[in-house]
């Protein structure tokens, strides 16, 4: 009976778990409501309105930024995806090959390399090189830091799963590369979206390197938000963090959807 | 030759292209950098001499490689304002990692017990601010901190403080603003070892007499611990560099390393001075990110 206790639910987990998750939405929560609040002043009520939602749509700079935002998101993202997916698998199925331990070591560093070292190399590289910065420059970038992502993402559903299935269709006489696209790909396939979301939501986020690594006239949206927060609160800034915060819902709902698309396979869940 | 041999020539093949792009865009930036920060400053664009142009024939980049100096470096160590800020750095990673194991580790255990159908949910529900953007969470915070925002009101309307609190540029705010923004990194790996222990094990402890409590920390806790080095590692690294949140965030009488550099970059447009100071930072960060690293690699590769 004592045994049974000792791995039970006790109030201790309880309270730890709401105050934890208070914790966690409370403030989002509250920036979603005064999103909504009509007064110019964003701390008192002044009632319900969308006014600062169409403000956004009025304002041409925001909207730009948003634009070069999604697009480098976009393009990032898919980039990273294939790169990342790649380097996943030569990681899981490759065995040992020259430069292995280099390749993850670059691989994992990016996850907690603080984002002013990566934004400052990435620039110094892109001004010996005399790119022109901009849109190109910031994508190379957010693919650079978030193919890592991916690759992690893949990587743990590829050592999750199976290789007997590979083997069996080997056995029945696919090369690798058709057992690969036959067997592999659509298993992976849900680890594979879920990458490419946190790729593009990552992308979205990021203030620091693409700081750094863009140029004149082409700021991001976090760019944009950043020079007004630090003016101070604006009631329109509430109500584009709202905006985003909902198309990065949108996003989790349809990775998390992937995601137990791909547990039916009976497998754990990635870590990220 | 097995099936599964044959699998590893065109796995292998695969790697290419990712290697070489992170050889590219992460390796090779770094030399620039380190070549910079032996350079002087100059107002020129790019601005700092010397340039290497492999155009001009070896005598002018031999010229070049004499004009490095280690003066940024003997800069750094000399002058406080960069000493300080790497100290700070460093105490501000240290307090807030441990303040977000204090609450991380609670939260993580109680996922760990909650049904097994639920557990998935409460994942999620981590997951969710850790997918939504840092700047957007901080801002959430300013609104609140800010001096007529909604904690001075109910501080107010309580009765707990006779004036307005000031909150925002200071160093609570910092604390406040860095363990909410790190706080999913904390927590998932605690919660990804701690649902994986076996329940047997603890039954086998108390069938030994072992009350809860010594049950926890003879047995759950010792076991977390490859959970707790990747939480610790996970925010500790990246906190030494941050630059969003004390800069939202914190008074500008002290600035983090992070702060500095974007400061002597964006402000004062010294690069050679930024570079080395990215330098240092990464050689203070060297033992954790190889700690990092090996981990990483065990966690991910042993599944294979």
């Amino acid at each position: 009976m004592t045994a049974r206790a000792l791995h039970k639910f006790s109030p201790f987990n309880a309270v730890s778990l709401a105050l934890g998750f208070a914790f966690l939405y409370l403030p989002i929560v509250i920036l979603v409501i005064y999103s909504f609040n009509a007064s110019r002043l964003v701390t008192v009520w002044g009632g319900w309105s969308l006014r600062w939602y169409g403000e956004f749509f009025r304002d041409r700079a925001m909207i730009e930024a948003a634009w070069m935002s999604f697009r480098v998101g976009a393009t990032s993202a898919t980039l990273a995806t294939l790169l990342g997916t790649l380097a996943a698998v030569a990681l899981s199925r490759g065995a040992r090959f020259p430069g292995r331990t280099l390749f993850s070591g670059m691989l994992y560093a990016p996850l907690v390399m603080p984002e002013v070292i990566t934004g400052l190399s990435l620039l110094l590289l892109f001004v010996a090189v005399n790119a022109e910065r901009g849109f190109w420059t910031v994508t190379i970038a957010h693919t650079t830091l978030t193919l890592c992502f991916v690759a992690v993402v893949v990587q743990s559903r590829l050592g999750a799963l199976d290789r007997s299935l590979e083997e069996a269709a080997m056995d029945l006489g696919c090369d690798p590369l058709r057992a690969f696209v036959a067997v592999t790909l659509p298993l992976i396939a849900p680890a594979i979206a879920a990458g490419w979301m946190l790729a593009f939501t990552l992308s979205l986020d990021d203030l620091v390197i693409a700081s750094f690594t863009t140029g004149p006239g082409s700021a991001t949206l976090p760019i944009r938000i950043y020079s007004e927060v630090r003016l101070g609160v604006k009631p329109e800034i509430n109500a584009i963090c709202t905006l985003v915060i909902a198309l990065i819902a949108v996003v989790i709902v349809v990775a998390s959807l992937a995601s137990k698309w791909s547990r039916a396979g009976g497998e754990r869940a990635a870590p990220l | 030759m097995s099936a599964r041999n044959i699998f590893t020539r065109p796995a292998r093949l695969a790697a290419i292209a990712p290697w070489l792009w992170m050889l590219l865009f992460f390796l090779v930036p770094f030399g620039f950098v380190l070549k910079i920060s032996l350079s002087q400053t100059a107002i020129a664009q790019p601005p700092y001499v010397p340039v290497f142009d492999l155009t001009q024939g070896a005598a002018a980049v031999k010229a070049a490689l004499a004009a490095l100096s280690l003066d940024n470096f003997k800069l750094l160590v000399s002058d406080d304002l960069y000493v300080l800020s790497y100290l700070r750095s460093l105490v501000v990673a240290a307090v807030s990692t441990s303040i977000l194991l204090l609450i991380g580790y609670p939260v993580a255990y109680g996922m760990a017990r909650l049904p097994q159908r639920w557990q998935g949910v409460a994942m999620m529900l981590v997951i969710v601010p850790f997918w939504t953007s840092f700047l957007i969470r901080i801002y959430a915070w300013i609104n609140i901190l800010q001096h007529d925002g909604l904690l001075n009101k109910i501080l107010l309307a309580l009765h707990l403080v006779s004036a307005p609190v000031v909150w925002l540029s200071t160093d609570s705010a910092m604390y406040l603003g860095i363990v909410y923004s790190y706080l999913p990194f904390m927590i998932l790996p605690l919660y990804a070892t701690l649902a994986k222990m076996e329940p047997a094990l603890l039954e086998a402890a108390s069938d030994l007499g072992s009350s809860p409590r010594q049950a926890f920390w003879l047995v759950t806790f010792p076991l977390s611990l490859p959970g707790v080095a990747a939480g610790v590692l996970l925010c500790f690294i990246p906190i030494v560099g941050e630059f969003v949140i004390p800069d939202l965030l914190a008074g500008s009488d002290s600035l983090m390393i992070g702060q500095t550099l974007w400061l002597e970059f964006f402000t004062n447009k010294d690069w050679p001075v930024a570079s080395a100071a990215a330098v240092v930072l990464l050689l203070l960060l060297v033992v954790p990110l190889i700690l990092y690293d090996r981990l990483q690699r065990r966690q991910l590769e042993q599944a294979r």
